[in-house]
């Protein structure tokens, strides 16, 4: 190399470092990669249990919410359209959508718990709806996620008298402006219009969806 | 002003720069973003900081550790590659540790991958001297960084919310300033913050000149 530049007459470059083989720079960031991979591995497989048993005990939380503390729960999981009493064999629990059914002391049915989600204002809204199959009535919403603006939207979550307003209304629940009495009528939250409208969608959407899976199960139940 | 320092200056003085004379934020400029964004409330802007900072001390140590095994052709590469490992260690210890700050901070916890102190102090400084004094200078930078975040998510907080980590500190009668926790709130908090720091560098300038003549 340096023989052919004094050939050609071109003054000497500046001497340069040896340039690296692309081996090296290769192995490199092979090895670096490899070792990053190692680490996240370990940390994700250590912090994962307490990161599910969390999201699982808000689940819970949300569920006992808007069922006011049932005496006893029952678990229904969703296979295909159908609700099954019994967890489906070699599926992963966690990814199976399920309804959380609510018994009292008498074993008389209080309510079926649902999640329920729909875009807000911002992102998605995450719901945990209660309701009860037959009249259709609310028992209670509780709000798992939301990113709505805070100090406006971020009231559907916030403002306990929003909340608790749905309890015992019939769906499908309409929105006002105005203070109202009405048995399907609720005072939508100034500033928050998108996000109050939003939750009632949602509410109206899954009391419509899972009414009759659950009347089918009730049928099926009885046969 | 990211140059480093002579490298006869005590640890002390990498530690210190980063929260006075370099600060990130308000003097450097850099991380804007994330001020912007996680500061509509003390907790947040705390916990930002903190994350932060845990990321800067590990990937500059690691950075200054290894940097002469690392090809200058694949250092910044490299220098992602290891920011990036502790940015997801960090988020994953936060959402198991502290669901509800996770939560909150949401996805600007894996953004502080692309923060620029981060990147700028390892190519600046980390990668040029001793891990010791890498480690002194993130100490700083994390420590400048959080503490200018603790400034502007106190004042959002007080006004916008009323309150203080969550504690109600204004009385009931407070109406809150809304627009504080919201984008203008940030911008404003910034704009005055930089203001202040504006009149203050002239105003030494005309004394430094007065005193001249």
């Amino acid at each position: 190399m340096s023989g052919d530049q004094a050939l050609s007459g071109a003054p000497p470059l500046p001497k340069a470092e040896p340039p690296v083989k692309a081996s090296r720079l290769i192995m490199t960031l092979a090895f670096g990669g490899a070792f990053a991979g190692l680490l996240i591995a370990s940390v994700y497989e250590k912090t994962l249990p307490t990161i599910q048993k969390y999201a699982d005990s808000k689940i819970e939380g949300a569920v006992n919410e808007v069922l006011g503390k049932p005496f006893r729960l029952q678990t229904l999981y969703l296979v295909g359209e159908k609700l099954s009493a019994t967890p489906p064999a070699g599926v992963e629990l966690r990814a199976v959508t399920k309804a959380y059914v609510g018994f009292d002391a008498q074993d008389a049915r209080v309510g079926v718990a649902v999640e329920a989600a729909e875009p807000g204002f911002a992102d998605d809204v995450r719901l945990m709806v209660g309701f009860d199959p037959e009249t259709s009535a609310l028992t209670g919403f509780s709000v798992l996620g939301q990113k709505e603006t805070p100090g406006l939207g971020d009231k559907i979550e916030k403002n306990e008298a929003f909340v608790s307003a749905f309890r015992g209304k019939v769906t499908p629940i309409k929105g006002t402006k105005n203070a109202t009495s009405d048995g399907s009528t609720v005072q939508t939250i100034t500033g928050a219009t998108i996000s109050s409208r939003t939750v009632i969608q949602i509410i109206n959407h899954a009391v419509e969806l899972w009414r009759p899976r659950l009347q089918a199960f009730d049928k099926e139940g009885v046969q | 002003m990211n140059t480093p320092e002579k490298p006869t200056s005590p640890l002390f003085l990498d530690f210190w720069s980063g929260l006075s004379q370099n600060n990130p934020v308000f003097v450097q400029m850099l991380g804007l973003c994330p001020t912007m964004a996680v500061s509509n409330s003390l907790e947040n802007g705390l916990a930002m900081g903190l994350a932060t900072t845990f990321v800067l001390l590990c990937s500059s140590f690691l950075v200054s550790a290894v940097r002469h095994y690392i090809p200058s052709e694949v250092r910044l590469t490299s220098y992602i590659l290891i920011i990036a490992t502790f940015v997801t260690v960090a988020d994953m210890v936060l959402a198991a540790g502290f669901p509800e700050i996770s939560k909150a901070l949401g996805p600007f916890i894996p953004l502080i991958v692309v923060n620029c102190i981060i990147l700028g102090r390892a190519e600046a400084f980390a990668g040029k001297v001793g891990p010791l004094r890498a480690l002194a200078d993130a100490a700083g930078m994390g420590a400048g960084f959080t503490f200018a975040l603790l400034l502007i998510s106190g004042f959002r907080e007080l006004l916008g919310s009323g309150s203080l980590l969550g504690y109600n500190v204004l009385g009931p009668r407070f109406e809150p300033w809304v627009f504080m926790v919201m984008p203008p709130g940030g911008f404003l908090t910034l704009g005055l913050i930089f203001l202040f720091m504006g009149w203050r560098m002239e105003r030494d300038m005309r004394r430094a000149k007065e005193e001249k003549a």
